[in-house]
């Protein structure tokens, strides 16, 4: 049955500005299991990121996208994330004057609202940032600031794992979550990511390197190359990535199509 | 070290006027002086059909009822215009019938300017139309460009030959009663370049006009009409240069851009008027009205400015975006050494949905100079989804110049997104340290930050000018480094 | 047809008579301006648009009015003064109610405040102070082709005085109300004088209230020295009705290493114009001017900034913002003035507008114009909406798009209130604001006056 897998992405096309930049790619992520999609810049990452979340951005031209058994393409972004879906942006946003506490509370009361619970008490809204800043290690002055404004490029990322802990998706998407870390910070947020999952929830970690990958163990990985997974496998699939880059995939993947046209001709 | 500074300071603005030299010239004059005898004259020496004098006695009479603008940002001279001749020509023959009847001496002073014009000798892919004081001497290519159905000469000859066209686009941009000095040039200009593209065509290559000033006390009012029908493209340049003299000299042009329907029309300028000397004494007025209407759908006309000379720059080149997905650009240097003043900078004007304006000013003030940006974006209320970004930069080299910046921003729409950018800064000691310790002088130093500042305008020149535009700069700034 | 050669005869019929009353009501100090001050007026008539400082703004709404009363306490109702509660709670503050222009209580001798501050009229001030008074009155006002500066000089008869001597600290705000309460249609002119000696500091609030639907119109000259070393705030809440005008001209003169910040908070009122001064005078000041005002149905609401830099060292910083909805209309004037020997300035400026229909419009011109090379200024000016990168964000975390919208444009205020550095009332204009955007405030539920 679908339900079995969480998200089931089929045969999806995507373009920016109409270039095609997701050509047909398909993936199914079971609940508890984590991926992670790899792949050279500008092989369509972060356009997938863009295409689950619902930013318009980029415009859906073929294929399905089902979460839970829904039709995801056809809700909006705070749909999305009430339904359970988290990005953790590669690039956050801020957000001059709007303040932490009230964005927080804003955003877990919506996705209450949505699940028919009551709003969370003052009280209990505070214990649990409270704990989840632990949980972070996050520093509190922080949370008193204006979304993201001010932080250092470690801050905005532990920021969005922070926000993850408090809003426990169903499915987390962590965008290049690595980038621009250094190795303690990498740790931090790589560890605060682990601590916060539980069992049923899965991840998708995009990146570029195999580093985050030594924290957050994948099940499965991915390459992305040109809009299409052109290869899976197992956890030993990043190191091998990590070892000869990305040129084999590319060799990989160019041979095929060489070998076609010169059939062609 | 201050005193090091200072001198190399002078060292660098000390730069000499290249083009500063006189032609030796017989030359048609007329007398001194303006009144309703001098444009009827100016007409009948252009042979002129009535329609075209009529024109010119209208703008006269308004002109008379005109006052000279005083809101610039600029100290201005009483100009009397009964001490100006308001035509001057090089004395030739009737008619030229091919370059061997061009004055020699005329044809020797445009190749010292670097502007021959023997085609075979001129820079590939550009065709010239050159305006020396009050008429045009010769056009390049115009036969080459003519099997394409583009039409390309002198303004006086395309009111005889093509009078439809002119009489349809002329001061449909800038009417006569536009501005002082744009009423002014309607009732007295010369000569200048008349430029038609029709339906589809790409012209293939870059069309220019020359101008120079060669005779004294003469003013230049030249008018250019630059018509893009449908779909078709251009690129034009103009430059322009002066000899050194200790009177000052005015200059006022009027240049209009008509684009139809998907047309673009990119519009450089390269403007090297003499600026006078370093004690402020001579140089050219610039007081120029440029001013382009994308008429129809995703049309775009884009200007592109280098401003190094005149002793005063007034002008606003400007792009009013009626045609619904049109696009504006303005690129403009600016550089005001000694004792020039500049006060310039665009409107764009948005009417129709989704237009869209870039502009782009960088400044340099050095010496005594003072450098203003004007600018306005108005949005209309019917411009849904309008856009601008302006990003205007001031660079101070010494203690002793300005930078000043006036934009206007007026929005009627709720969908328009306006945004406005600007800085004021001198180079950075530490910019320049850090060139000094990979063994850069400071001097060329200067040269690179300056020329890194202005590459983003620079770009958007035709290739063969910026490599002049860049070299223009650094002439100008020498001297003045702070 | 030109409204004002009329309103300039009424004014100069009302000048005519000065000697009824005003010459002899007014210490000899206000009186030796006057005559040059109203041929001043007269050379420079009411500003009209073809004044580049009011290129954005038509006065004609408020002053083509007829007022019942000119310039002259109205036989008001006192008690109506003395009732007046501050609705901002836990405001510790020293309070003081103004009717009409006009301390209540007319002219009673100054008061002194815990710390060694003294508060009230300007005619008193004239007496107990006379020296002081001389040295400073009509010594920072400025015309630059504004006629309403002179006519303020000319014809105003009292307005507030405080004075924070050499090194007083009081520590409370001065809250001053200004409430239009009356039968009768109001032009009223207040001109004030607040000196900061060297040292000194003084935190002023001041709130405009209309409280009765009648047609007001308040021409406000408020000169302030802020000497060495000396601290002083400004807050101006401004919430009057759709028939008041308030115009303000507000020159704030400082010293060496003083510091000085305004914030005008313009939350309701017909046509509004404030116009702040800051001039550096000093090395090593700085300077802050502060606005935000929300504007709906047919309001104008204009703020126009100068800041003079005209000594070295001195930083100053400019933010404005404006929420339009409805047919409201906003301009903004701003401009960073650096002199030749202002070296090492830092100025900043940022003007930003939000549109929120169709007939809304708002005008800004930034201006900088620097005459020394060894400077950093920028200014900034955007119109247009809400980022659509931030609202995307806000959406993904399952705040709907409503909800996402309300929030960053209360962001987009905030981003002014948080400078108000009094706590309760920071508090209490987040939640104004947060109403106002709500819908909640625009209908008036709250307020008396029907005046629409």
């Amino acid at each position: 049955m679908q339900t079995e897998f969480l998200i089931q992405i089929k045969d999806l096309k995507a373009s920016i500005d109409n270039k095609e930049i997701l050509k047909g790619l398909s993936l199914e992520v079971k609940p508890g299991e984590i991926h992670a999609i790899m792949g050279p810049n500008g092989s369509g990452k972060s356009t997938l990121a863009n295409v689950l979340t619902g930013r318009e951005i980029a415009t859906v031209t073929a294929g399905t996208v089902t979460f839970e058994g829904k039709n995801l393409l056809e809700m909006s972004p705070e749909e999305r994330a009430r339904e359970g879906i988290f990005l953790s942006f590669q690039y956050p946003i801020e957000i001059p004057g709007v303040s932490m506490v009230n964005f927080m509370k804003t955003a877990i009361n919506e996705q209450r609202k949505h699940r028919g619970l009551e709003p969370l008490s003052a009280s209990e809204f505070l214990r649990q940032m409270r704990e989840k800043k632990e949980l972070v290690e996050i520093d509190s002055a922080l949370t008193n600031r204006s979304v993201n404004e001010g932080f250092s490029g470690g801050e905005k990322k532990k920021n969005e794992i922070f926000q993850m802990a408090m809003l426990e998706p169903r499915l987390a998407l962590l965008d290049e979550t690595d980038s621009g870390l250094d190795i303690d910070a990498l740790r931090i947020v790589a560890n605060g990511v682990n601590k916060i999952r539980r069992p049923d929830t899965s991840v998708i970690v995009i990146t570029h390197y195999q580093r985050l990958l030594d924290y957050i163990v994948p099940d499965f990985v991915h390459v992305l190359y040109d809009g299409r997974i052109v290869k899976s496998g197992g956890p030993e699939l990043a190191l091998k990535l990590e070892e000869r880059g990305y040129d084999w995939i590319r060799k990989e993947a160019e041979v095929s199509e060489e070998t076609w046209t010169t059939d062609r001709k | 070290m201050e005193n090091d500074q200072d001198k190399l300071l002078g060292e660098v603005t000390s730069g000499e006027y290249k083009y500063g030299f006189v032609t030796d010239i017989e030359t048609d004059v007329i007398p001194k002086g303006l009144s309703e005898d001098v444009v009827r004259l100016i007409s009948a020496k252009k042979e002129e059909p009535e329609w075209m004098l009529e024109f010119r006695l209208k703008a006269f009479r308004h002109w008379q009822t005109m006052k000279m603008p005083n809101w610039a940002h600029l100290r201005i001279p009483e100009i009397d215009y009964q001490e100006i001749i308001f035509y001057a020509a090089p004395k030739q023959k009737k008619s030229l019938n091919s370059l061997s009847d061009v004055d020699p001496e005329l044809l020797k002073t445009f190749d010292k300017l670097g502007i021959p014009l023997e085609e075979q000798k001129h820079l590939a892919g550009v065709a010239v139309d050159a305006v020396m004081d009050s008429i045009s001497v010769k056009t390049t290519f115009r036969e080459t460009l003519a099997e394409m159905g583009i039409i390309f000469c002198s303004f006086s000859e395309a009111v005889k030959e093509h009078p439809g066209l002119v009489q349809k686009y002329l001061a449909s941009v800038v009417p006569y009663t536009d501005n002082f000095f744009a009423t002014l040039n309607s009732a007295v200009f010369s000569d200048g370049s008349f430029c038609y593209i029709p339906k589809g065509v790409r012209c293939p290559m870059e069309l220019s006009t020359y101008f120079r000033i060669n005779a004294s006390n003469t003013g230049q009012f030249e008018r250019t009409l630059l018509i893009a029908d449908e779909d078709a493209y251009v690129s034009y340049l103009e430059g322009c240069t002066a000899p050194m003299r200790d009177e000052n000299q005015l200059h006022a042009a009027v240049v209009e851009i008509v684009a139809e329907r998907g047309a673009e029309v990119k519009y450089s300028t390269v403007q090297n008027w003499y600026p006078g000397d370093k004690e402020g004494k001579g140089g050219i007025f610039n007081f120029v009205t440029k001013r382009g209407i994308c008429k129809g759908d995703n049309s775009k006309i884009s200007w592109t400015q280098v401003e190094t000379g005149s002793a005063i720059t007034w002008k606003y080149p400007s792009c009013i975006l009626r045609g619904n997905n049109s696009v504006g650009e303005f690129y403009s240097v600016a550089v005001t050494n000694n004792y020039q003043q500049a006060d310039t900078g665009t409107k764009m004007i948005h009417i129709g949905r989704n237009t869209k304006s870039t502009i782009v000013s960088k400044g340099i003030s050095a010496g005594f100079g003072q450098n203003s940006y004007r600018g306005l974006v108005k949005v209309l209320g019917k411009a849904e989804g309008a856009r601008n970004f302006s990003q205007c930069d001031s660079l101070l080299l010494g203690d002793k110049c300005g930078a000043h910046t006036f934009p206007y921003i007026e929005v009627d729409n709720p969908s328009a997104i306006v945004e406005h950018e600007a800085t004021t800064s001198r180079i950075g000691e530490d910019q320049i340290f850090y060139c000094n310790q990979r063994g850069i002088s400071t001097e060329d130093a200067i040269g690179l930050i300056v020329n890194g500042y202005a590459r983003e305008v620079i770009n958007k020149l035709p290739m063969e000018f910026a490599v002049e535009a860049q070299k223009l700069l650094q002439i100008s700034l020498e001297g003045s480094v702070g | 047809m030109d409204y004002r050669p009329e309103v300039i005869n009424r004014l100069t019929e009302l000048w005519e008579t000065r000697d009824e009353g005003l010459l002899k009501g007014s210490p000899d100090i206000y009186n030796r301006y006057r005559a040059e001050a109203f041929s001043e007026f007269l050379r420079l008539g009411i500003p009209d648009r073809k004044n580049e400082a009011y290129k954005y703004t038509n006065l004609e709404k408020s002053f083509g009015y007829k007022y019942e009363k000119y310039f002259s306490p109205v036989p008001g109702d006192f008690r109506e003064a003395e009732k007046f509660h501050c609705e901002v709670q836990d405001l510790d503050v020293w309070n003081m109610v103004l009717l009409n222009g006009f301390l209540p209580k007319g002219d009673e001798g100054l008061a002194m405040l815990p710390g060694g501050l003294w508060v009230g009229s300007m005619k008193a001030a004239a007496r107990q102070f006379p020296s002081l008074v001389e040295k400073h009155y009509n010594k920072y006002a400025q015309n630059e082709n504004d006629g309403l500066v002179p006519l303020n000089t000319a014809l105003a008869s009292d307005g507030l005085f405080l004075y924070a001597p050499k090194n007083t600290v009081y520590t409370k705000p001065i809250q001053i109300v200004n409430l239009l309460h009356s039968t009768q249609d109001i032009f009223a002119q207040d001109r004030n004088l607040l000196v900061v000696e060297d040292g000194a500091q003084m935190s002023l609030l001041v709130c405009d209230h209309a409280i009765s639907p009648q047609h007001y119109l308040t021409n406000t000259v408020t000169e302030v020295y802020v000497g060495r070393n000396a601290r002083f705030e400004i807050i101006r809440v401004q919430n009057q009705h759709n028939d008041s005008g308030k115009i303000t001209h507000t020159f704030i003169h400082q010293e060496r290493d003083s510091f000085a910040s305004s914030n005008n908070i313009t939350l309701h009122g017909g046509l509004v114009r404030n116009a702040t001064w800051h001039r550096l005078n000093g090395e090593n000041a700085e300077t802050h001017s502060y606005g935000l005002f929300l504007a709906d149905k047919h309001q104008h609401i204009a703020n126009f900034v100068k800041v003079d830099h005209a000594a070295p060292n001195c930083n100053s910083t400019q933010l404005f913002k404006g929420v339009l909805d409805d047919n409201a209309s906003g301009a903004f004037n701003g401009r960073i003035m650096v002199h030749k020997d202002a070296q090492k300035t830092n100025a900043f400026q940022s003007s930003n507008s939000i549109i929120m229909s169709d007939t809304a419009r708002m005008d800004t011109k930034p201006q900088l114009e620097i005459y020394a090379d060894d400077v950093k200024c920028s200014h900034g000016a955007t119109v247009g909406q809400l980022d659509e990168n931030a609202l995307f964000y806000l959406r993904s975390r399952g705040i709907d798009a409503k909800e996402a919208k309300l929030m960053l444009m209360f962001g987009f205020a905030h981003d002014v209130i948080k400078n108000i550095p009094i706590e309760a009332l920071r508090e209490r204009i987040d939640n104004l604001v947060l109403q106002r955007l709500r819908g909640e405030l625009s209908r008036c539920a709250s307020c008396a006056i029907q005046c629409n």
